[in-house]
């Protein structure tokens, strides 16, 4: 285990992603610490994921403006067709840049403007999806210090995305959900 | 080596080098990106030194310095290009449905489309315009810093692959006609028609180091302000806070806010959802 708790964490997601959030976040309770950003793969606006998570969790649910504040027990899912970054100052960029891989949002855009502003202080986490979106930003996270959670993809609903995040990160350890959920509990509770 | 400089909580030489980068394109060309929002316009740097083969920003600079042909890529990078017709639909809808009806009633009308890259949001406002009948008794100035982008916007040629995307949007923005009306086609291209933009000045104007040119009724800076830090989106809002005629209207990107800005008190909401403002009595 790393020693300092993480200042924030993000997590990417993809195919299955709803299922696989409905596992995690709804068991974090309303006084959670940490902020966490979160990059679905959605088609179109709106995405409807705010108000879904907003009536399942106890921690507040956002789809944030421009040059928010990043609050701690506050989920902020990227807006479709933004790219969400995290600023220095913590505070959220959005941007209006062309797609990633074919996403907008992208997971490594998020991923590695997180490596860029915080450093060692990310916890990022890569679940589900069928494509290999987040596994460079992942990298990065790594080289600045941060820490690389990666759903089991065996048990994944869809395996390439973890299975490329796994591929790039050596460091990155693979996990069920259950564990990713007692792990987020665990580094919440200090 | 000098144990101090080791032990300081060095600043990552890539940033050193970004803000000298920034510094040298200013000093020299006069294109001020020194308080964009930093974590974009790092990535679009970093993307624009490796497709332009540079291992360094730093060898960049140096090219930068000495030969102007690298000034115009890397404009290119710095600002993004990226739009639709009738970007967020509801946001047209909102406009034609609770904007339009004030100002109907002015004999003229000026509306500013800051930032308004390739056009789109230009040709945008124009056809609504003339659908509502207001275009012949509007002038629309479309300002930016580009002028590559300003050259397409003037031409108001398309590929004909976004037209479908175009032409969705016009419709779910409450367009009254076809969209086929305003252009025709033409190896693969769409040409919109030239009386869209009878009423249009394009001009080269600069949110950061430019002055207020004019007062209009009504103000459009989309998806731009997201690329500035808050202090220069203060000077911004300034801008358009002066230009904007009592109970002028501000329109701004889907997820952009003046919650934030330090002119939030100079406009009401006025379509909330939509991110439209108005000017309050002065
Ligand atoms: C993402 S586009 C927005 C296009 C359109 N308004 C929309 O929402 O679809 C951003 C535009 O802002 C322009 N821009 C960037 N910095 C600017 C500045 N300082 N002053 C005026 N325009 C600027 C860029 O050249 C680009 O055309």
């Amino acid at each position: 285990m790393s020693a300092a708790p993480p200042t924030a964490i993000v997590i990417g997601a993809s195919a299955g992603a709803v299922q696989a959030l409905s596992d995690l976040l709804p068991r974090l309770p309303a006084d959670y610490p940490l902020p966490i950003l979160i990059v679905v793969h959605v088609p179109a606006a709106p995405s409807g994921l705010t108000t879904l998570f907003s009536a399942k969790c106890a921690v507040a649910v956002v789809e944030p403006d421009d040059k928010e504040a990043i609050a701690p027990g506050t989920v902020y899912f990227a807006p479709p067709g933004y790219h969400l970054l995290v600023e220095h100052g913590l505070t959220v960029a959005l941007s209006a840049d062309e797609p990633v891989l074919f996403s907008r949002p992208s997971i490594d855009v998020l991923f590695e403007s997180a490596a860029d502003s915080l450093g060692a202080g990310v916890l990022a986490i890569v679940l589900t999806g069928a494509n290999e979106d987040g596994s460079r930003g992942a990298r990065a996270i790594e080289q600045a210090g941060g820490r690389v959670l990666v759903e089991e993809p065996s048990t994944a609903y869809a395996a390439a995305m973890p299975s490329a995040a796994l591929a790039r990160c050596s460091a990155a350890r693979a996990l069920s959900l259950d564990a990713i959920a007692e792990h987020l509990l665990s580094v919440g509770s200090r | 080596m000098d144990a101090a400089v080791n032990e300081a909580p060095a600043e990552p030489v890539e940033d050193i080098e970004i803000q000298l980068l920034l510094e040298a394109l200013y000093l020299r060309y006069h294109y001020d990106f020194r308080h964009y929002a930093r974590a974009s316009i790092k990535r679009r740097l970093r993307q624009a030194r490796d497709q332009l083969g540079f291992d360094t920003f730093s060898a960049m600079q140096e090219q930068l310095l000495h030969s102007d042909e690298m000034v115009g890529r890397l404009l290119d990078y710095l600002t993004v290009q990226v739009s639709e017709m009738f970007r967020d639909p509801s946001y047209f809808r909102a406009l034609r449905e609770k904007v339009l009806p004030h100002l109907r009633t002015y004999p003229s009308l000026k509306i500013w489309i800051a930032g308004c890259s390739h056009g789109e949001e230009v040709y945008s406002f124009a056809i609504m315009l003339l659908e509502e009948g207001l275009l012949d008794r509007t002038l629309i100035y479309a300002t930016d810093i580009n002028p590559e982008a300003l050259e397409i916007a003037r031409s108001g040629v398309y590929p004909l692959d976004r037209i479908a995307l175009f032409t969705r949007n016009h419709q779910q923005a409450g367009g009254k006609t076809s969209l086929a009306d305003y252009y025709t086609t033409a190896y693969g291209r769409a040409v919109f028609d030239k009386k869209l933009r009878a009423q249009v000045v394009f001009s080269d104007h600069s949110l950061v180091s430019d002055e207020v040119f004019t007062e209009c009724q009504l103000v459009s800076c989309r998806n731009v302000m997201i690329y500035f830090d808050r202090p220069l989106q203060d000077r911004a809002v300034g801008l358009f806070r002066d230009s904007l005629t009592r109970r002028g209207f501000l329109g701004l990107g889907s997820k952009e806010t003046l919650r934030f800005s330090s002119h939030v008190e100079a406009f009401t909401d006025f379509v909330r959802e939509e991110k439209i403002y108005q000017r309050s009595e002065r």
